[in-house]
């Protein structure tokens, strides 16, 4: 059992802080509604307060960690451009998708979208994180302020689901695979 | 969430709504200069090569750093003007979801292509 470090780098960037968001994303979502449902419901407790505060702000470092990882150590290498005369172009995922018609739309569509509308996420998720921790419980006399930071939760789970979607698709039509192998269980003997 | 405000005026007058305000409609600004920037290197090649701060990742890089840089300029501007009162949250709101908006729209590479 083995695994290329381009291909471990890839999966701690969609499963470790991608995948990890999405699921996070919508605890924070229910936790937000079942809070505010109504204004005059109990007197929301410190310390329900404090892991809510801890809990956006956890989501909002791996937001950042997943869109750095991904533009600084992954993104060089799905664009790397092959030298000519390479003939397979399986350690280049870019050129490998736009040398067939049939998968080219994967990289003009769907990469050209997930490297950009990715990055909506860290801004609405910090911009949510640092509201929160501003007004904490007086976020509660504050109705506007509290449904745009919930507006903008939601567009950070809609942007990060774009994003893990064709994250995976492309991993899937074109992985981002080389380097140095790491042996994570030696080989069997027959 | 759409439960009527209960704010009173003393407790509004004591935690002013301004500094969310400004970190929303920061945020809307940010959202929306990702598709702008994106869309800017994609048509000029001189703002391309620009936008090549590091060269593995190509103008990718110029894009977002320049992005993240202005929406952070425009936030400590907007607290610093705003965080002591309170402001029309209801515009400001508004605007910050209309760019919101036309920054999830205008990432989607067949309606950046049409402008």
């Amino acid at each position: 059992m083995e695994i290329t470090v381009r291909g471990l780098w890839t999966m701690i960037h969609g499963i470790g802080f991608g995948a990890l968001y999405l699921m996070a994303c919508s605890g924070a979502l229910v936790e937000f509604y079942r809070r505010y449902r109504s204004p005059l419901g109990p007197e929301i407790e410190v310390e329900d307060e404090r892991f809510l505060r801890i809990y956006l702000a956890a989501m909002a470092v791996l937001a950042w960690l997943t869109v750095l990882t991904g533009a600084y150590i992954i993104y060089p290498w799905y664009r790397a451009v092959p030298p000519p005369g390479t003939a397979s172009l399986a350690a280049f995922p870019q050129r490998l998708l736009m040398s067939n018609p049939s998968t080219a739309a994967w990289h003009s569509i769907g990469m050209e979208w997930k490297e950009h509308i990715a990055w909506l996420v860290p801004i609405s998720i910090t911009m949510a994180a640092v509201v929160f921790s501003q007004y904490r419980r007086s976020l509660r006399i504050h109705p506007e302020l509290r449904a745009a930071v919930l507006g903008f939760v939601w567009a950070s789970l809609f942007a990060a689901g774009i994003a893990g979607f064709f994250g995976a698709m492309l991993n899937k039509n074109a992985p981002v695979a080389g380097g140095p192998t790491i042996h994570i269980v030696p080989e069997e003997q027959k | 969430m759409s439960a009527p405000s209960t704010a009173s005026a003393p407790q509004a007058k004591l935690n002013p709504n301004g500094a969310g305000a400004a970190a929303v409609l920061a945020a809307g600004i940010g959202s929306f200069l990702v598709a702008a920037f994106a869309i800017l290197a994609d048509k000029a090649p001189s703002i391309k090569s620009l936008m090549n701060f590091y060269k593995p990742t190509g103008p990718l890089s110029g894009v977002t750093t320049c992005a993240i840089v202005v929406w952070l300029a425009v936030w400590a501007l907007l607290h610093w003007r705003w965080s002591s009162r309170n402001v029309e949250i209801g515009r400001v709101t508004a605007a910050a979801f209309i760019l919101l908006f036309l920054g999830l729209l205008l990432t989607f590479p067949p309606i950046a292509d049409l402008l």
